[in-house]
């Protein structure tokens, strides 16, 4: 690492502590995130020469507060100074504020900032771009990188968000039992948000966007270190560890999505699929399963199988079956007749999705399925149709072009037939 | 006599390195590795997982299983096994045992990423 990298890696883990603390003193986002930057600015200078602080969060705290607190009375000659807020000098800055660092008010300033951007009012791609912004400290031109929109049209979003943030209600008081566990809850699906961001992506811009993946990972360790004993963010981390253990075999050398079936299983991230292992391990101890934690467990299926047909699809059957009771949506159904055609066969899977053609009639993946079963049947011509209208509501060109892969096949299996009728 | 060295880091910033920043480190470590090996004088080697997937056994009349790390400092490091286990659970009955064994304290049990197990000649 060069010389500066240290101070890099450091503010960058100590933002969210930071920016969440200086939040609750001044309970306006702008505020603390100005009061952030400018305490990155001095530790810019001052942490070369005297060395990192020992605890570079309480550092940036203090320091931020101090300075902010001088812009305000800068700003406000002529209104008295406030009274409890004294304004100390830089180097004692780490003593003074060591004694007050108290474990579970950082565990509270750390979720309140990340459950400010997860406002219902806000849309999806909002949240992930203001969690972005505050809680990850990416630049605008980073996120709107990662979004492949402009740097303006980002811009726009996020002071949009923050406005929208601002005119609400947020709620300063610690959290009580039952709104921690809303909060967390919250916080957790905006965090998934985030992954498929990264995940979804397309072989051309996997690259791009997979720094969307990593950083919804730390975030994921980040919440799962303040809440060490929640098993459904164990089953969030683990889930999106599993996920992206495999990012290296997605995509083949032209950028076409490579099928899990089809995948170099060398290729996947034997630390990551570890990790992820050893926390659903964890997760299951407690004996309280959720949607992450099957999603999970589902993921650790495929990942411990070697090769595709040591896929253990009996488990994930059951796996999926229990997800449906817990959260029913076709989508899920749809995944779980994937299983099902592998262990009972393409006709009972077929069977198991022509209920859900009403609720799933505009969504990719049911007529990508649809088809690849029909194809299984020797029902070519069907298989053809709903590869056809799969085609049509692709959402990527990746997605496209992995369909037609299957018309081509589609189109090579009946070609011997073709060939002899033309040779009449 | 044998020594242990004890690694100790920041991991938000050692996890926040990329995949080719974690490689040159290692590369480095590598050489210093490598040559004790052929020096005969290199035991195990083992990278943990972070914090995150540890558990933590206080070893209490009747013992307590904790997630997370083991994060007092009251107590100070004593000793380490590596044990090979099928799961957690495998593992958490290994230290209960150990622990009825030489009760007070506590172990930690984490899951180990990397494993090289090494030979000294003595």
């Amino acid at each position: 690492m060069t010389d500066t990298a240290w101070i890099d890696a450091a503010l960058t883990s100590a933002r969210p502590q930071a920016v969440g603390a200086l939040l609750r003193y001044f309970r306006n986002l702008d505020t603390a995130e100005e009061a952030f930057q400018n305490a990155c600015l001095r530790a810019l200078k001052s942490w070369p020469q005297n060395g990192p602080p020992r605890d570079p969060a309480a550092w940036l705290i203090m320091v931020g507060r101090n300075v902010a607190i001088d812009d305000i009375r800068r700003s406000r000659k002529q209104e008295p100074l406030p009274e409890d807020e004294a304004i100390s000098d830089l180097d004692d800055a780490e003593d003074a504020l060591a004694e007050r660092l108290d474990g579970s008010q950082y565990r509270d300033d750390i979720l309140r900032l990340l459950f400010i951007c997860c406002h219902p009012d806000l849309p999806a791609t909002q949240q992930i771009a203001l969690a972005l912004r505050i809680v990850s400290g990416l630049t605008v031109k980073q996120i709107a990188r990662a979004f492949l929109v402009s740097e303006a049209a980002m811009e726009q979003r996020i002071t949009r968000a923050k406005a929208r943030v601002a005119d609400a209600d947020v709620p300063f008081e610690t959290p009580g039992a039952v709104e921690r566990t809303e909060r967390l809850s919250a916080v957790a699906a905006m965090i998934y948000l985030i992954f498929n961001e990264g995940y979804s992506a397309g072989g051309d811009t996997a690259d791009i966007r997979a720094p969307l993946c990593e950083e919804a990972i730390r975030l994921a360790r980040l919440l799962l270190r303040l809440f060490q004993s929640e098993p459904e963010i164990m089953g969030l981390t683990a889930l999106l560890l599993l996920q992206h253990a495999r990012a290296a075999a997605r995509f083949d050398s032209q950028g076409a999505l490579v099928l899990l079936d089809d995948q170099d299983r060398s290729l996947w991230n034997q630390t990551m699929i570890a990790e992820g292992l050893a926390l659903i391990d964890k997760a299951m101890r407690h004996r309280r399963s959720g949607p992450y934690q099957i999603q999970a467990a589902i993921a650790a299926l495929h990942a411990r199988a070697a090769k595709p047909e040591d896929t253990d699809w009996t488990q994930i059957d059951l796996l999926y079956g229990a997800l449906e009771i817990m959260q029913p949506s076709p989508v899920v159904t749809l995944n779980r007749a994937v299983a099902v055609s592998k262990v009972r066969g393409p006709e009972a899977a077929l069977e198991m999705i022509e209920p859900l053609a009403p609720r799933l009639s505009n969504y990719f993946h049911f007529f990508g399925v649809r088809g690849a079963f029909l194809m299984q049947l020797g029902r070519n011509d069907e298989a053809r149709v709903a590869f056809d209208r799969a085609i049509a509501l692709a959402n990527t060109t990746v997605e496209a072009a992995h369909i037609r892969m299957h018309l081509d096949r589609l189109m090579r299996d009946s070609q011997p037939r073709g060939s002899k009728i033309s040779k009449k | 006599m044998l020594y242990a060295i004890l690694c100790y880091h920041d991991e938000d910033t050692v996890g926040s390195w990329t995949k080719e920043q974690d490689a040159t480190v290692m590369k480095k470590l590598a050489v210093v590795q490598d040559k004790l090996t052929k020096q005969g004088r290199l035991g195990p080697v083992a990278r943990l997982l972070p914090t995150t997937s540890a558990t933590t056994l206080r070893k209490d009349d009747p013992p307590i299983v904790i997630d997370g790390p083991y994060a007092e400092t009251k107590e100070q490091l004593l000793g380490f096994y590596v044990v090979d286990c099928k799961n957690l659970d495998e593992a958490l009955d290994v230290a209960r045992e150990l622990g009825a064994a030489n009760p007070g304290g506590a172990y930690e049990i984490r899951p180990v990423g990397l494993f090289q197990p090494g030979s000294t000649a003595t």
